[in-house]
């Protein structure tokens, strides 16, 4: 097809060519074009299909806000064609019609089911026989929603940026009213944003003749430092936050003050037939020509109720379309565009508005009358009916942030009538509409705004007040408008939708208040009227009518529903879509990653599971020597002439007389005496401690510590090192030769004890090295800055190699640490267990001089009978029962659980820890362990099972 | 749940570069009864209206600071460092 001769605001490039599929064939479209002109322009007119009856649907509104034209792309469904840039190569097709769009076997619903479709349909019919519901349920499902989900979509799982902006005054929508405020208050020295949902600001000016005026007003507000946010729609008003949705990035704006030049949403009118593809909003007729060059007609029927509709003729006949009639509803009076059109010879209907339109798959033939039927029809055949039913504001956002509305029954809708502080409208939305007055208001919003923030000086003050005295002044009037009345449903033959996503007609809105929802929130609920994909703004106002009609109520009577958020349609993804979220990785992953370790998620690290052998890892552990990155580890800087008491009020033991170069293991406990972390503690000189914690507890011990002391002010400094050194442990028969081969250090059993802390260089690099009892082996962890940390892990596999060390990984320090009844905090305790119960009595030092965190709960946890008690135990039938599970003594209810559970080759047996009753935590008990449905003896051991006199771990 | 928090070192940011440490709860002075520590322990005040309660700055400065806030709307009426450091 065609396309109009070029004029100045086109948005297209007659140049370029861009290819796409429709439903697999190939059609070709504009650069600037959107998926629906170019479909448009290609001959389309039938672009989905309706939600219940399947009837036909073609482009209405052209600015996204009707539901007619959703498409899936790219296997994306709810798509708005008009709207949606049109990409080179992407493949667009049609939802809710099967076998296709022009032939949809569920039309049968349509054209015979009306009857049996009224409102509830479903719900009154699927309920009996109750028993076949769950074969209902499933037909049902595949006729409800419009689109399908692919059930694995990898290309379109979405990273979302989400970007906060703290704003002076934010403006939303970018037309007229809203540039000029956004311009008034930068001008004023306001930090401001605007944000607008289509692709370049200028609202309205953009079709109806005014681009250049809209760039340069967008040039000013850009020269005055407004930041500008296109084809970004705001979704909803939180709490002084205003989410704005663009593109992969959700902007979270939060502003002094907002301005509200949302504008309006013209309004479409109520007749059988009126969903029919070739009826047109006026404005989507208008954005058709003026900014794609497509002519939306060839002959045209125009039906206004105010001058909008009048002047969209008008814009029509100068783009070429022959003008076959209008109406217009207003029975007298006299405006610039009504005499313009009596200028070109056009003479309207007055009074008068569309009753009907016909035609198969698309409108051929409209029916004018006088409004209330007195009179005589008019049948006209056309191919274009181009709708206006007046501007109904666009007030939702502004009622979510707290503004209210009432009827105006001059203008027909529900108008602004008081906002709460700190906001503020301009220009349509604020019945401002006509362009002059539209920009004066957005001028005095903008600088109200920015004068209620302290910008601007008395002249700016001082103009506010002259202009508002103007508009004030007749100037601000609102453009004459008559209102349309409610259709009776049956007049005419056909469906008269008032609510196009969710296919409600008239009739049902008639049949649910015959049915008792006479309240438009019931109906609402019952007719799912304004619950579709437009939100409201192509239905709502019509509901609101017909049920006046209905309920012989007035409008206001009736009121409004709510507008909920979102305002705009937003993918799921861009509200939940996995945020950047960084993972942690120890600068020695990469030779994990190289030795073929297997990684996991540990917290927030990427961690080795093991690498590849887990029980083969463990015994080289035992037979020679093993390494293990634990840069995870948790690693504060305790320093100050108060850190050791300090540390004596947070831990249950004493660690002010540990002295200088050594370790003492310690368990941090709340105020209720459970136990929340441990770690490891060593006094580096009198002032200096260096704590470890878990590895998921690092955050919280820090927030622990740093907040303890922000309540006691002691003279004490907490630097949390985790990030910035790394930290490895080697252990086994052969550590201490391959240690020594790497450090001046005397490393002999004399020299170096357990649980003495000495600084020294290994390979060069300066580290801490604790010797303590990790794994049950001779140990030393050494820890080093992180930039080092590679190189001291190549050294040590190195100086190892001879000696068979092997890089062991998470799962077999398990088995390692389950061997020697390390309790893990988390795995083997929980958030009730207290040092009494974990085994750990000897760590409650209650004859400590000084008051400790926890000590008033352990006093009394110290002198009453433990429930149940924390121990090892041994199975003898090789099976490893579950993590998880349940303990029971004489196979009465479960007592207990198992927290950890291995095989271990070194004992040749299967061990675990679990919480028994009290009773029996002593060696040589009798449990029953519960798991998978059969039951297993375990016997009981208090103490560990390798090594339990630590004779090896001290040699 | 939505709002900005003063942070007394970095200035105003939003709530969720917090932590949230709850209400004020100062621990006794000096050895409580059983109903005391069990009061101290897991009874809050939970008041709808102004509450004093402690923060973190966990993706800032790392500081604790105090706050002043009015839980029915989320007003902040006031953060400070505690013990009157400026």
């Amino acid at each position: 097809m065609t396309r109009l001769p070029p004029s100045d605001g086109e948005r297209i490039d007659r140049d370029s060519d861009v290819t796409f599929t429709f439903d697999g064939k190939q059609v070709s479209g504009l650069e600037g074009d959107t998926i629906g002109s170019a479909l448009f322009a290609s001959g389309q007119r039938t672009f989905s299909r309706s939600f219940k009856y399947h009837r036909p649907r073609g482009l209405m509104c052209c600015a996204g806000q009707c539901p007619n034209c959703m498409v899936a792309v790219d296997g994306a469904p709810g798509v708005r064609a008009c709207t949606e840039p049109l990409r080179e190569g992407m493949k667009v097709e049609h939802m809710n019609a099967s076998p296709s769009l022009n032939f949809d076997v569920m039309r049968a619903t349509d054209l015979f089911g009306g009857p049996f479709t009224p409102p509830g349909f479903y719900y009154k019919t699927f309920i009996r026989p109750r028993r076949f519901w769950p074969l209902y349920e499933k037909i049902l499902r595949h006729a409800a929603g419009l689109g399908k989900i692919a059930r694995s979509q990898p290309e379109r799982e979405w990273q979302t940026e989400y970007r906060r902006r703290h704003a002076d005054v934010l403006v939303v929508g970018g037309g007229a009213a809203g540039l000029r405020a956004a311009i008034a208050a930068a001008e004023l020295g306001a930090d401001v944003v605007l944000c607008d949902e289509g692709p370049e600001p200028g609202g309205r000016l953009l079709a109806e003749g005014a681009h250049e005026h809209a760039r340069e007003l967008a040039e000013r507000a850009r020269a005055a430092g407004v930041e500008i946010l296109t084809s970004a729609p705001a979704l909803g008003a939180f709490d002084g936050l205003i989410p704005v949705w663009q593109g992969d990035t959700l902007h979270q704006i939060r502003a002094g003050r907002v301005v509200y030049a949302t504008g309006a949403v013209e309004q479409p009118l109520l007749f059988p037939g009126n969903d029919l593809p070739g009826v047109m909003l006026s404005g989507g007729a208008r954005r058709l020509a003026a900014l794609y060059a497509v002519s939306p007609g060839s002959r045209a029927v125009v039906a206004a109720v105010c001058d909008r509709g009048l002047e969209a003729a008008i814009a029509l006949m100068d783009a070429g379309v022959e003008l076959a009639a209008v109406a217009d509803l207003r029975n007298n009076g006299s405006t610039p565009p009504l005499n313009e059109l009596m200028r070109r010879g056009v003479r309207p209907l007055r009074g008068a508005t569309v009753v009907q339109a016909t035609g198969r798959g698309r409108v051929r033939r409209v029916v004018l009358a006088p409004q209330g039927g007195e009179g005589d029809e008019v049948t006209v055949d056309c191919d274009l009916l181009v709708v206006s039913g007046g501007s109904a504001p666009a007030t939702s956002l502004l009622l979510q942030g707290g503004a209210r509305t009432g009827y105006n029954r001059q203008t027909g809708v529900f108008a602004l009538e008081e906002l709460p502080d700190g906001m503020y409208a301009a220009g349509e939305v604020a019945a401002k509409g006509a362009l002059d007055v539209a920009e004066r208001s957005g001028e005095i919003a903008g600088r109200q705004a920015a004068h209620s923030l302290g910008f601007g000086d008395a002249d700016s003050h001082a103009r506010v007040e002259a202009e508002r005295k103007q508009l004030a002044n007749g100037n601000g009037q609102p453009p004459a408008v008559a209102v349309p009345q409610p259709v009776a449903p049956g007049e005419r033959k056909g469906k008269c939708f008032a609510c196009f996503c969710e296919d409600v007609t008239a009739k049902d809105i008639h049949l649910s208040v015959e049915e008792g929802y006479d309240s438009i929130e019931l109906s609402k609920r019952y007719t799912t009227t304004t619950m579709g994909p437009c939100q409201g703004r192509m239905c709502q106002l019509t509901a609101i009518r017909q049920m006046a009609k209905e309920t012989g109520q007035s409008l206001e009577q009736i009121g409004t529903t709510t507008a909920r958020p979102p305002w705009h349609a937003v993918p799921m993804g861009a509200l939940a879509g996995r945020p950047f979220e960084a993972a942690k990785r120890s600068s020695i992953h990469g030779r994990h990653r190289e030795l073929g370790a297997n990684v996991m998620w540990a917290g927030d690290w990427r961690r080795a599971y093991d690498y590849g052998d887990p029980q083969a890892e463990a015994l080289a552990v035992h037979e020679a020597a093993g390494v293990i990155d634990v840069s995870t580890l948790g690693k504060l800087i305790v320093r100050g002439s108060d850190a050791g008491d300090f540390l004596d009020r947070l831990y249950p033991n004493r660690f002010s007389n540990l002295k200088p170069e050594r370790i003492r293991y310690g368990v941090i406990a709340s105020d209720a005496g459970r136990i929340m972390d441990d770690g490891t503690i060593c006094r580096l000189d009198d002032d200096t401690f260096y704590v470890t914690t878990t590895s998921s507890g690092a955050g919280t011990v820090y927030e622990w510590f740093t907040w303890w002391l922000a309540d006691w002010q002691l003279d004490v400094q907490v630097t949390d090192v985790t990030q910035g050194l790394s930290a490895v442990n080697l252990a086994g028969p052969r550590a201490r030769e391959i240690l020594s081969s790497l450090t001046d250090l005397d490393c002999s059993a004399e020299g170096f004890t357990y649980l003495d802390g000495k600084r020294a260089n290994v390979a060069g690099v300066p580290c801490l090295i604790l010797r303590i009892g990790f794994v049950g082996e001779v140990g030393y962890e050494i820890h080093c800055p992180s930039a080092h940390g590679q190189h001291l892990w190549d050294a040590l596999m190195e100086a190892g190699a001879e000696h068979g060390i092997k890089p062991f990984g998470l799962e077999p320090q398990r088995l390692l640490r389950l061997q020697k009844l390390h309790v893990i905090i988390g795995q083997d305790t929980d958030s009730e267990s207290t040092p009494f119960g974990a085994a750990m009595p000897w760590i409650v030092k209650l004859d400590k001089e000084q008051d400790f965190i926890g000590k008033w709960a352990m006093e009394h946890a110290s002198g009453e009978e433990l429930e149940t008690a924390l121990v090892g135990i041994k199975l003898e039938n090789g099976h490893v029962p579950t993590e998880g599970a349940v303990v029971l003594p004489d196979g009465d209810g479960p007592v207990g659980q198992v927290t950890s559970s291995r095989y271990s080759p070194q004992l040749g047996g299967v061990i675990g820890m679990a919480w028994v009753p009290a009773s029996l935590a002593k060696d040589g008990s009798r449990v029953t362990i519960s798991d998978e449905g059969k039951h297993f003896e375990a016997e009981v051991v208090t103490t560990p099972f390798y090594d339990p006199d630590g004779e090896v771990l001290r040699s | 749940m939505s709002y900005v928090l003063t942070c007394p070192n970095c200035g105003p940011r939003e709530v969720t570069d917090f932590s949230f440490g709850g209400e004020v709860n100062p621990r006794p002075k000096s050895t409580p009864s059983v109903r005391e520590l069990g009061a101290y322990n897991y009874f809050r005040d939970n008041v709808a209206g102004v509450q004093r309660e402690w923060w973190f700055h966990r993706s800032g400065c790392g500081e604790w600071f105090l706050a002043e806030r009015d839980t029915r709307n989320n007003h902040v009426l006031l953060t400070e460092l505690p013990g009157g450091k400026a």
